[in-house]
């Protein structure tokens, strides 16, 4: 029994750290769980004063509302394409950026890297509305393209710092070697140095998904056709309605979070090594 | 933390980094400083919805009507105090899941899941659930509360309880992130340096100031750099929540902002704003980047 513990941790060290792991998971997971109560909720029991885990009168009505009579599936199908093709764009720039700024010395390297700590500082507010001008211009609006790039640049400062951070951690030697085997920079890249990165670049795609996968902003200004609709507009105009249909909501909202925290908790092995912004030098 | 030195890649032409960088800069040039150039225009014009196509330069007039506000610098100081109390209980609770989480631990996996969800979700629909939550009558907060025998809390109907209740929706949303980050450079920490210390005695907390901040620091500070300009940005929670509310007092600065561009489409005013903002957000980088020496970290 004990060798499943650590030598020095005794046995009342122990209870308290259970009791506050399990006590922060609660804390956790019940903002998720009150959603789910929410769904479940028949329409004239959704003001109600019970703390109740499932609520009186639980039905699945409103899962069968959101998926067979409103267009959820269409919004979700529209959603995948978007935030499938900002994570695949969001990998490939960023692996290359990250690799040139973490294994060479240009001109511009250092500028960039700051440049790329500035875009962190803008607030949303400013960049929307010259946006909006600018997919007008490029006849973007009411296009995936038009969500597609704008989230993909949205993703990628975030995901180069990392990447290169991550770059950093695996020693130049491995290269050099293939260098001394005869193969160009290219190739090492491609076949020695992207490899060993992968847990970073999962990361990065779950970042870049997620960012699609999550955004309301944008996808507000660029969409007017409902046939377009990304999961979060197509679930605010159910709030936009006389009267919040939040039975209805809640269990949009949680098909919704379903495979966006599915991938998440898949890929969170790779959150630990994988989310590289410095490295400890010990 | 000396300096790696600049080793050029043997047999690398001097133009490969920028075709390795060339993607991510056409990308960021044309979503990012393009539209930032213009934004940065706009502050100087009278652009709003009536003169949405006729608007004109008016030089600094927009300027000196955000710094000529008293209000501007209550909601300045709202913001500084806000971003000071989220970032210092991310790191704080999120440090501590880290170091219980960071040890042989059966159900340790199923821990660190469950504590991720706040992370996992959609910003949104988290920051509508907790609005949910802190309801006066119905909400889960203060049922139970009640349940406890306390009284219940006007969440959102009480400026200081207002506050709180933004406060409490994102440090809820944050932690997760300086846990993760905080979990992988504690397992980067040699053991062998926690059992030297074992043998010459040291207390625990003399091994979390010896050991465990200072080789933290360079994950920690590239994190909290990151996470203060965040948190200073946050709209989702502000708007979400209470919507700046009573009145205006839980608005951030972008929150404010936020409103006087959508709500009343005042674009050049709130363009001037957004450039206050991110003025005072470069300032506050340059120097805390400078100050904390945390530039290995970072670049």
């Amino acid at each position: 029994m004990r060798q499943h513990f650590e030598r020095t941790d005794s046995w009342p060290k122990l209870v308290g750290i259970y009791l506050a792991l399990i006590t922060m998971s609660l804390v956790s997971l019940y903002p998720v769980w009150n959603v789910f109560n929410m769904s479940l909720r028949p329409d004239d029991t959704l003001y109600s004063t019970s703390l109740r885990l499932i609520p009186v009168n639980a039905t699945w009505d409103n899962y069968r509302v959101m998926l067979f009579e409103k267009p959820l599936l269409g919004w979700m199908g529209n959603s995948l394409i978007v935030s499938l093709a900002t994570a695949m764009i969001g990998v490939l720039v960023s692996a290359t950026a990250g690799y040139a700024l973490s294994r060479f010395r240009f001109f511009t390297r250092d500028g960039f890297m700051v440049f790329l700590l500035t875009t962190q500082m803008f607030p949303a507010p400013m960049l929307l509305l010259p946006t909006f001008l600018l997919l007008t211009r490029l006849g973007l609006l009411n296009t995936y393209t038009g969500m597609i790039i704008p989230y993909a640049a949205t993703a990628i400062p975030f995901s180069i710092w990392m990447m290169k951070g991550f770059y950093d951690t695996i020693p130049r030697e491995l290269e050099e070697s293939a260098y001394i085997d005869g193969a160009g920079n290219l190739a090492a890249f491609w076949r020695i140095i992207l490899p060993l990165a992968s847990p970073a670049l999962a990361i990065s795609a779950l970042f870049s998904f997620m960012t699609a996968w999550s955004e309301y902003i944008i996808a507000r200004v660029v969409l007017t056709k409902p046939e377009l609709y990304t999961l979060p507009v197509g679930l605010v105009t159910l709030q936009s309605a006389f009267a919040t249909e939040w039975g209805r909501y809640s269990a949009g909202a949680l098909l919704t979070m379903i495979p966006a925290a599915a991938l998440f908790i898949l890929l969170s092995r790779f959150l630990v090594s994988g989310l590289t912004l410095g490295s400890v030098k010990g | 933390m000396a300096r790696k030195e600049p080793t050029r890649t043997p047999g690398a032409p001097w133009w490969l980094p920028y075709v390795y960088s060339a993607p991510a800069m056409l990308l960021l040039g044309l979503m990012v400083v393009y539209p930032l150039g213009y934004g940065l225009y706009l502050g100087f014009t009278n652009m709003s919805l009536q003169n949405f196509f006729h608007f004109r330069f008016i030089g600094l007039r927009n300027f000196v009507a955000i710094l000529t506000d008293p209000e501007f610098y209550s909601v300045l100081w709202r913001t500084v105090a806000w971003t000071a109390v989220n970032v210092f209980f991310h790191v704080t609770i999120g440090l501590w899941l880290a170091i219980l989480l960071n040890r042989k631990l059966p159900g340790q996996p199923v821990f660190r899941t469950l504590l991720v969800l706040p992370w996992a979700i959609p910003q949104y629909i988290a920051a509508l659930s907790w609005k949910t939550m802190f309801q006066y009558d119905f909400g889960a907060i203060n049922l139970f509360l009640k349940a406890i025998g306390l009284p219940p809390a006007p969440w959102l109907s009480e400026p200081n309880w207002a506050f709180a209740a933004v406060i409490i929706t994102n440090v809820w949303l944050g932690f997760p992130f300086m846990m993760m980050v905080s979990l992988g450079g504690l397992q980067s920490i040699p053991r062998e340096l926690y059992e030297a210390a074992d043998v010459d005695g040291a207390s625990a907390w003399s091994k979390f100031r010896e050991i465990t901040l200072p080789l933290l620091r360079p994950v920690l500070i590239p994190a909290v750099t990151l996470g203060i300009v965040w948190t200073f940005n946050m709209v989702n929670v502000i708007y979400l929540v209470t919507g700046g509310g009573p009145g205006n007092s839980t608005d951030i600065l972008v929150s404010y902002v936020y409103k006087a561009a959508f709500d009343f489409a005042r674009y050049g005013y709130a363009a001037a704003f957004s450039t206050v903002i991110f003025l005072i957000l470069l300032a506050f980088g340059v120097n805390f980047v400078r100050a904390s020496r945390g530039t290995e970290g970072v670049y």
